[in-house]
């Protein structure tokens, strides 16, 4: 029930329009590119165009991209809510295209959860009937599930609000709703589509730091989409930039700030705050000699807060990898040049 | 080209070829239609017999409920319900109602109209609910189900009548299942577009949450959509009510439908208002209570009041049952306890009548002279000297096409050439009359029309429509409908819209009419002939005067939302650069708010063409006193054509009307 899943897709492509799979198939000669312009001058419409990502289990995977991109749709294919138009979906390991009727119900009921942008609460529903429908749905007795569901509801800190409508709830905790519905069978891999795009900005944060609280706890393995890229920055481990429906580049938070792909990555990255972003990981050089672990910073830490501790110091600072063993070194220099870094 | 086609118009008249007499019945399908009828009647006689033996059972059980409730339980049990519903004001309208109906000594009438009612229902409900579900999920279900109920929304509620009086004889069967029928597309409708308004999100979510389909639908959608469900109820339970009090007229059974029509007949003018008033009073607690259901449904936390007072109310009526068993005068409401309010009725009618008599008169007169008799027959055959002080001679006629000249000039100098496109035919139709006017110009006319407005489809599916009515004779009695609908629709619209648009303009206004226009439009379409008849008795004039009570609301209606749609920008805007309330309405709120006032129209003519056929009861020719002869004789074919005919027409003004507006605010940017 629980486990973190792993999630693959291969060459998805979703197409709109009369006859779509037949179009596709006919003007696919390997060029996805040129193919989506073959299609698009038929009058098709390419939602998605030959996109290929493997999520990790664990991971917090973010699909950014502005209205268009395409990304809602990419999310959609993955829980097959849209069925694709050609590609591979493999969810740990299985094909998960190939799944009938039932058994992508059987699967939904236990090993995925999604959360939506406009919430999707059912208004008829209080929070416990809200929160407990993903194990109504499984015929799970009443007091069963709402023992369960109260868990969920505690989880996101609304406990007292179990008898309300949705109605009478703010939009933060409408979406807190939704967080704890979504989380109620446990799921192995969680898809949030825009879930905080709707909240009003301080809401937004409050609910970043509450989601970044519940994954420390959790450990899920998360596709995550949003148009914010800053957003994209504070919650990923990894990112891919979608535009055209194509994936413009995939990779950490530090990697799209450091060594965008081009020019459209960069202009998102441009105001960047890379001192909060970077981490000391991306910009260590190989490790010289003269290392001490008693003067060193762990590889995850931004360098926000190795720049104190080099200040005035002449000797390059280690930097520890997860066993605490040295695998690099950050001089001023170094430090210097990933700031001024311009592109 | 469109001044082409006028005079091409004006030279088929010119040479004579107005006395182009339409065909006679090229395609016998009114024959056809009754063999078929017959071969059913005859081969099928099992199933008809079955489903009345299915409705009877749960009418007589409702019969004999409402026949056993004592008076003073009605009283609580309406009153209740309109509490639950609406709170204390609907509670005290709902007594005062019921209070009406019994003192005046109706309710035995009014409960077998229940009965109907009650029955036909849910049967409704039932097959709208799913047919509604099966057009919002399967795209062939919906081919056919949209082309159905637009059907039988235009087809008039008698030519219904004809057949399941063939098919089923006589009886209270008639009523409950030709309002079982009528009452289905407004469900269907509701349905359907409650399950598409659903967000997306909802569904998705219902999904992901590991929802096979059927808990999906049931569970989630159907829960969500639950409003317009309701809203859904409304609209059937009004429209059965509407059925079941006209089917009574031909069905033969004693309710208070029949007592209206058969004291209507019998000119007994203060009994038939006094039992329409009931016929009222009904249909305005159904709309209210079923609609305050619907609104409280929309909001999870108003619920109405709890177990207590459904517990008072049982014990209140328990008690006055048991009293009843005692006290034989309150099971039964006493005849001689009944107050007789009729006589003095008339005789406040009859003083009416005659103090009015030379306002209504003069009228009358003006307009079946001015207006509806030359629009049927034409000017030309008209003119009479006691009226106009001149007859028809060449002198006359060379004068008319000089106005008429004139006119074409001055609408071509001041609108350009549609509007002396517009001055030709009126001046045509004006001079010839609708039945005067050869037939393929007015198919000329009307195509190209519905040409300009829609294009290619609807330009064919108006040629099809008028092949089908020339075809089958019924050219003549369409012209006569058309024409006094033509009229009515006029004189709705003026009057309607210029309501609407002082409405707009004030919140005073709008205030005392939104209340009047609420009540018209749950009036059923029967009610409105009687105060009609009572002024000016039987005749053309009085049909119209029906059919612009009847039409008039959405004129109102869409005229109103028009102008209060106008963006506000706009108005801002124009305001700033210094317009006049008067150059604002006329140059910059009137022409913005076109095409939703012209939706208005289209839904006025739907209903004048209803009420033209209703209307035959009073005095209008046409397709609805061939519908009413085809009532008379049980002859399916006939009325059946003619309720055709008249949907056909329907039809294809809607279309065109439609397709008029839609590209009108597309144009506008506002669709």
């Amino acid at each position: 029930m629980s486990g973190a899943a792993s999630l693959q897709c291969m060459n998805l492509w979703k197409v709109y329009g009369a006859n779509a799979d037949l179009a596709l198939r006919a003007s696919d000669h390997g060029d996805a590119a040129a193919t989506a312009a073959e299609l698009r001058r038929q009058g098709l419409v390419v939602a998605v165009c030959d996109v290929s990502l493997a999520v990790e289990p664990g991971e917090t995977f973010v699909i950014m991209g502005l209205s268009g991109s395409g990304k809602s749709t990419v999310v959609r294919c993955l829980s097959r809510l849209i069925e694709p138009t050609a590609g591979d979906i493999r969810f740990d390991g299985a094909d998960l295209r190939s799944l009938g009727e039932a058994q992508l119900v059987e699967l939904r009921r236990h090993r995925m959860g999604m959360v939506f942008q406009h919430f999707g609460l059912f208004p008829h529903m209080t929070v416990m009937q809200n929160v407990a429908y993903p194990l109504r749905v499984q015929g799970i007795p009443p007091a069963e599930r709402e023992k369960r569901a109260a868990e969920m509801i505690d989880l996101v800190g609304l406990t007292g609000r179990e008898a309300s409508f949705p109605r009478e709830l703010s939009g933060g905790m409408q979406q807190r709703v939704g967080i704890a519905r979504s989380l109620a069978v446990k799921p192995g891999i969680w898809f949030l589509d825009e879930p905080f795009s709707a909240l009003d900005p301080l809401i937004r944060r409050q609910m970043q730091d509450e989601f970044l609280r519940l994954q420390g706890v959790m450990k899920k393995t998360i596709v995550f989409i949003t148009h914010d890229f800053l957003e994209a920055l504070r919650l990923a481990s990894r990112i891919a930039v979608m535009r055209d429906g194509q994936i413009v580049q995939v990779g950490t938070p530090s990697e799209l700030v450091l060594r965008p792909a081009d020019a459209y990555v960069a202009a998102f990255t441009r105001d960047v705050p890379r001192d909060k972003i970077v981490t000391a990981g991306a910009i260590m050089e190989p490790a010289g000699a003269n290392l001490s672990a008693e003067f060193a910073v762990a590889a995850s830490a931004v360098i926000e807060t190795v720049i104190p501790l080099l200040v005035g110091r002449a000797r390059p600072l280690a930097v520890l990898g997860e066993g605490d063993q040295i695998i690099g070194q950050i001089s001023v220099e170094r430090l210097l040049a990933a700031l001024a870094q311009r592109t | 080209m469109a001044l082409g086609l006028a005079l091409a118009v004006l030279a088929l008249q010119a040479l004579g070829l107005g006395t182009l007499k339409p065909p006679a019945a090229l395609v016998p399908v009114a024959a056809w239609i009754t063999a078929l009828t017959d071969w059913f009647t005859q081969h099928f006689r099992f199933i008809f017999r079955g489903i009345t033996w299915l409705l009877t059972g749960p009418f007589t059980v409702m019969r004999w409920l409402f026949d056993h409730l004592s008076w003073p339980s009605v009283l609580v049990i309406g009153t209740a319900l309109g509490y639950a519903a609406r709170g204390r004001k609907l509670a005290a309208f709902c007594a005062l109602a019921l209070i009406y109906i019994v003192v005046a000594g109706y309710w035995h009438k009014t409960a077998v109209t229940l009965s109907m009612v009650a029955v036909a229902v849910p049967v409704s409900v039932a097959i709208g609910l799913f047919g509604g579900i099966a057009a919002w999920r399967w795209a062939g279900a919906r081919r056919v189900i949209g082309p159905l109920l637009d059907l039988m929304q235009t087809v008039p509620t008698f030519a219904y009548l004809i057949p399941i009086l063939v098919l089923f004889g006589i009886g209270p069967v008639v009523g409950m299942i030709a309002s079982a029928i009528y009452a289905v597309p407004p469900m269907v409708h509701n349905v359907k577009l409650g399950l598409e308004r659903i967000h997306p999100e909802i569904i998705e979510s219902a999904k992901m949450s590991g929802s096979t389909g059927r808990q999906l639908l049931w569970w989630v959608m159907i829960p969500s959509a639950m409003r317009a469900l309701l809203i859904g109820v409304n609209q059937t339970v009004m429209a059965g009510l509407s059925m079941v009090v006209i089917a009574s007229m031909v069905g033969g059974v004693d309710d208070i439908g029949i007592d209206v029509f058969q004291s209507m007949k019998q000119a007994k003018f203060g009994e038939s208002l006094l039992s329409g008033l009931v016929i009222a009073l009904v249909a305005i607690i159904m709309d209210r209570v079923s609609r305050g259901f619907a609104e409280r449904s929309l909001d999870p936390l108003a619920r109405g009041p709890g177990r207590r007072f459904w517990l008072a109310v049982a014990g209140l009526v328990a008690g006055s049952q048991a009293l009843a068993l005692i006290v034989p005068a309150l099971a039964q409401y006493p005849e001689d306890w009944v107050i007789h309010l009729a006589p003095a009725l008339n005789r406040a009618m009859q003083w009416f009548t005659v103090a009015a008599f030379p306002v209504t008169s003069a009228l009358k007169t003006w307009m079946v002279f001015v207006v509806l008799l030359p629009l049927k027959i034409g000017f030309v055959n008209s003119v009479r000297p006691a009226f106009w002080g001149f007859s028809m001679s060449p002198a006359v006629a060379v004068g008319y096409v000089a106005l008429a000249l004139a006119l074409v000039v001055a609408a071509w100098r001041w609108g350009g050439l549609r509007s002396a496109f517009g001055a030709a035919s009126a001046a045509t139709l004006y001079f010839s009359g609708t039945t005067g006017v050869a037939w393929p110009a007015v198919a000329a006319f009307v195509v190209f029309i519905a040409y300009s407005a829609g294009g290619i489809r609807i330009a064919v599916l108006a040629a099809l429509g008028l092949l089908f009515i020339l075809a089958t004779d019924s050219w003549t009695n369409a012209m006569i409908s058309v024409q006094i609908c033509l009229v009515g629709v006029t004189v709705a619209f003026l009057i309607g819209s210029a309501l609407g648009i002082w409405a707009a303009l004030d919140d005073r206004v709008s205030a005392v009419l939104a209340p009047i226009c609420d009540t018209l439009q749950t009036m059923p379409i029967f009610v409105f002939l009687i105060p009609a008849v009572m002024v000016f008795l039987v005749g053309e004039f009085t049909a119209l005067i029906a059919i612009v009570m009847y039409a008039i609301v959405p004129s109102i209606r869409y005229a109103e939302h028009g102008i209060r749609g106008v963006p506000p920008e706009i108005t801002e805007a124009a305001r700033m650069i210094g317009a006049t309330r008067r150059q604002m309405l006329w140059q910059i709120q009137l022409p913005v708010a076109a095409p939703e006032i012209a939706l208005g129209i289209n839904q006025t003519i739907m209903m004048a063409l209803a009420m033209v056929i209703v209307a035959a009861l009073v005095g209008a020719q046409g397709l609805g006193s061939d519908v009413m002869v085809a009532l008379s004789r049980a002859d399916t074919g006939r009325g059946i054509v003619a309720g055709l005919c008249v949907a056909l027409i329907a039809i294809i003004a809607d279309r065109t009307l439609q397709a008029w507006a839609s590209a009108r605010k597309e144009a506008l940017g506002l669709a």
